[in-house]
């Protein structure tokens, strides 16, 4: 298994005066101070320049913060924003593996869950956190109304809440459910006393937006920035920067230019346009992570043509051809994954095999990336009996994932040559997720990030079933009873090391019946000036206190 | 007076009544917000309770009609991503861009309207022609482009003025405002300029056109003939007689500045209504969107209407209607 050296400093190829690293070179009092510094004429300077630098991180972030309030839109961008301000209950590592944060806990049966807090936890306001505030974040999510995407999905299989002591809190499930961790994980605690009639506006003032987090709020400025401040009296020990602004930058070449300016420090989501460049600038480094996220297409199985498949003359197909497993394993032997990651992705990528990407909880590595082998595919798709191929169309979201749309058009070229006719069809994601709702398509472009294969796998590949919330995003209308009882098995498994054993079999089974068509891991990138090292995380999550002065 | 106002405002209305019917469909028809901002782990009963607590799974007719009896109570609606009023949202933003627009409409006025004349009073010098060979740049350059190459230029190879966002604010009467400290101004050069650019040209143009027209009108000549100075004539003579048209295209061009400042307020990352809109668009926030263009159709109203009294300031031949003459 190939893996993208995580956290690894990129060495500068080019001098400092040759070719466009010099071009690009900003010219700001910081950089000004740093030569100097490397030149040796100025040792105090330097010490006071380094002090001053180490004061402050300025971050740019790559979309808007929608509001402050903990619990109303669970979408990245929020949470990136919230969670230097709260904490969770759950912390989860670099690898997105839940770790003890503010609380350890234990199972007396698979059915509870008994967290111990830390003690002399502080909120910004210099109360502590006890079981009290515990049990109202847990709540506050299933009151909340009017949210397009809240959080009651991770608190909702807690069906009983009990405060043994100010420091004990005893969660039960109806029945065992391994994922809990995992969902706790995304739930941020709020001090009761400040939250329990607090609005929205009152969060985004800061009246509300009282945490435990190693920062408290200064000002949210819709659109604009975060200012946040050190918290003195923080748990886990004094991070380097007093002062962090959070800038919201969307637009990607603004982003990078900012950077290359020296307005800010640091960035996420470097754009794979950009990338050769930065990493020519001796004033930069980069840092790199497979991200959780995997590219995959979904293939409509259940219905009879599926929409957009046809034979190559243009009559419908007498039956689906996705329901046969040589078709969809020919589909996918038709993809050279890797000069996908090499060229169309710029490197930002490695071809999957998997449901979800190497360090996520229940990847299995034995699963290899199917090879590129258009021979074989041709071969498969003759024995299924469709020698001369057949025509399909592959839609796909042109804003979502990084070079989505090019990514579909290779693929769509790859299974041309096998004799399969591929038109794209591209949009904005604010159409594409109400069409594929509604179930429009016949084969599907989608991206997953999540901290467990089987907590994915249970949205996205079990036999779709309201009643029990299962198969929520199975476009596919893929139904396996085998994958399913492997799935329902490992969610209800409490001890971790037994659940990931079922969680990855689940992966095997689903990669190796070609449930769907890996295509890739997504690679995330931060970029920031010399002199910073950050600890980059699987979940694609910038956090300034996971940022540190070398 | 009063008769025109009133048909003014009859007249807004009828376009208000029809505008939030056909943005309100337009968002309709792409699609639910609940599909892009639900938590990928919401099981079916999930997504159908964000729906319903939306509102979303009533017909379109009846989300419509919820909407208007909101919005004839003063209620637009709250956003469906922030969980605050719209109208709070918008008004949060707008002074941003209303700064901008109106720092923009004055670098286009302070620089447009001197150069313009300079190069009606000598079009065939050199500088008369590099006046209008530099209005041709900034007519037909993509503001997008112009904006990155400000960037580049003074901000990351110069390293004079910060790339992005808006500076320092102070408060004024309530309202934030950047301008007014050395911080801000350094922020707003450039997306000001930036904004300014295409109006700019349009002012150089119009007014080199209007001053190359009355300098050969008889009234010029005989103020001249009288022995007034070039000086005196220009300023009495000629400026005031091409202002009007001017005046015109200023307020026009204001409305649009404000509306249109989207490019460079994405470019520039500067927290503006444009900005909102966009970020509004992507997810949907039908409530932010039905505002936000209600309040700029309202805006353009009112600018309107303002332009009509700038004119009977300026000349007293103009009476508006309703008023007889």
């Amino acid at each position: 298994m190939e893996i993208a050296p995580s956290s690894s400093p990129h060495p500068d190829p080019l001098p400092a005066s040759a070719g466009r690293g010099a071009f690009w070179r900003p010219l700001s009092v910081i950089h000004h101070s740093f030569l100097a510094c490397l030149a040796g004429l100025a040792v105090p300077i330097c010490l006071a320049a380094a002090a001053a630098g180490a004061a402050e991180l300025r971050i740019g972030l790559s979309a808007d913060v929608t509001t402050f309030d903990p619990h109303f839109v669970a979408a990245q961008p929020n949470l990136t924003a919230q969670q230097h301000v709260f904490d969770s209950l759950v912390r989860t590592d670099e690898r997105s593996r839940p770790v003890p944060g503010i609380a350890t806990w234990a199972n007396p049966d698979p059915l509870t869950w008994e967290f111990t807090l830390r003690k002399g936890v502080k909120f910004h306001d210099g109360s502590e956190l006890t079981a009290e505030d515990v049990v109202f974040s847990l709540e506050r999510p299933l009151g909340i109304t009017g949210s397009p995407g809240g959080y009651a999905a991770y608190v909702r299989p807690i069906v009983a809440k009990e405060i043994v002591d100010r420091y004990t809190v005893r969660l039960k499930t109806a029945t065992p459910y391994g994922a809990l961790l995992q969902d706790l994980a995304e739930v941020m605690m709020v001090s009761k006393k400040a939250a329990a009639r607090a609005g929205a506006q009152d969060f985004d003032s800061g009246k509300a937006a009282i945490g435990t987090g190693p920062y408290r709020l200064v000002r949210f400025a819709r659109g604009d920035r975060i200012e946040l401040a050190r918290h003195g009296e923080y748990w886990g020990g004094r991070t380097p920067w007093t002062k962090v602004t959070l800038h919201v930058l969307p637009s990607d070449p603004v982003r990078t230019a900012a950077l290359l300016s020296g307005q800010i420090d640091a960035i996420e989501h470097v754009p794979s346009a950009d990338l050769a460049k930065l990493r020519r600038s001796p004033d930069l480094r980069l840092e790199q992570t497979v991200s959780w996220r995997t590219i995959f297409l979904h293939l409509d199985q259940y219905r009879e043509p599926p929409p957009g498949v046809a034979a190559k003359d243009g009559k419908p197909l007498d039956r689906n051809p996705f329901k046969d497993a040589r078709v969809r394993r020919a589909l996918s032997k038709a993809i050279n994954r890797s000069a996908i990651a090499g060229r169309v992705m710029e490197g930002l990528a490695l071809p999957a095999g998997n449901i979800l990407s190497p360090s996520v909880f229940g990847h299995d590595p034995a699963v290899k990336p199917e090879p590129y082998d258009p021979e074989g595919a041709k071969k498969l798709l003759a024995e299924a009996g469709y020698p001369d191929g057949f025509r399909v169309t592959l839609a796909t979201p042109n804003n979502r994932y990084i070079n989505d749309e090019q990514v579909a058009q290779a693929v769509a070229q790859m299974f041309a040559r096998i004799g399969v006719a591929t038109r794209v069809e591209a949009m904005p994601l604010s159409v594409y997720f109400g069409k594929a709702r509604n179930r429009e398509f016949g084969v599907a472009l989608l991206g997953w990030g999540s901290r467990a294969a089987d907590l994915a796998l249970r949205s996205l590949l079990v036999t779709a079933n309201p009643e029990k919330g299962y198969g929520a995003w199975n476009w596919a209308g893929y139904a396996n009873p085998k994958l399913d009882e492997l799935v329902v098995q490992s969610l209800g498994t409490v001890d971790p090391a037994r659940r990931e054993a079922l969680a990855r079999s689940a992966s095997a089974l689903a990669a190796r019946e070609v449930a769907f068509i890996p295509l890739h891991y997504q690679v995330v990138t931060w970029a920031m000036r010399k002199g910073l090292t950050y600890s980059a995380r699987t979940d694609e999550f910038t956090f300034a206190h996971f940022f540190k002065p070398q | 007076m009063l008769g025109f106002f009133l048909r003014r405002l009859l007249q807004s209305v009828t376009v208000l009544f029809a505008m939030s019917a056909l943005v309100f469909a337009g968002v309709y028809a792409i699609g639910n917000p609940v599909d892009i901002l639900i938590n990928p782990q919401a099981d079916q009963a999930e997504i159908a309770r964000a729906t319903a607590a939306l509102g979303l799974d009533q017909p379109p007719w009846r989300q419509y009609w919820t909407f208007l009896s909101g919005a004839f109570a003063g209620e637009l609606g709250k956003s469906f991503v922030s969980n605050v009023p719209a109208v709070h949202l918008i008004l949060e933003r707008m002074p941003a861009t209303v700064e901008l627009a109106l720092t923009a409409t004055l670098i286009a006025i302070g620089l447009g309207i001197p150069l313009g004349l300079l190069a009606g009073l000598k079009p065939e010098s050199w500088f008369g022609r590099a006046i209008m060979a530099g209005s041709i740049l900034g007519f037909s350059l993509p503001t997008f482009w112009v904006g990155l190459m400000l960037i580049m230029v003074f901000s990351v190879e110069l390293g004079w003025l910060p790339a992005t966002g808006r500076g320092a604010t102070v408060d004024v009467l309530g309202v934030e405002v950047s301008v007014l400290t050395w911080d801000g101004i350094r922020h707003i050069l450039m997306p000001a300029t930036n904004l300014a650019l295409f109006k700019l040209s349009l002012l150089i143009r119009l007014t080199r056109a209007g001053t190359r027209e009355a300098l050969a009108q008889d009234y010029v000549r005989f103020a001249r003939a009288k022995g007034l100075s070039m000086r005196r004539v220009v300023r009495v003579h000629v400026l005031k007689n091409i202002l009007i048209p001017i005046v015109t295209v200023i307020g026009l061009e204001f409305g649009s500045v404000i509306a249109f400042a989207i490019v460079t307020e994405t470019i520039f990352a500067w927290p503006g209504m444009g900005k909102l809109l966009i970020d509004s668009i992507n997810v949907l926030d039908r409530p932010v969107i039905v505002a936000y263009l209600l309040i700029i159709v309202a805006l353009f109203v009112l600018i309107n209407f303002l332009v009509d009294l700038a004119y009977t300031a300026l000349d007293p031949r103009v009476r508006l209607a309703g008023r007889t003459s």
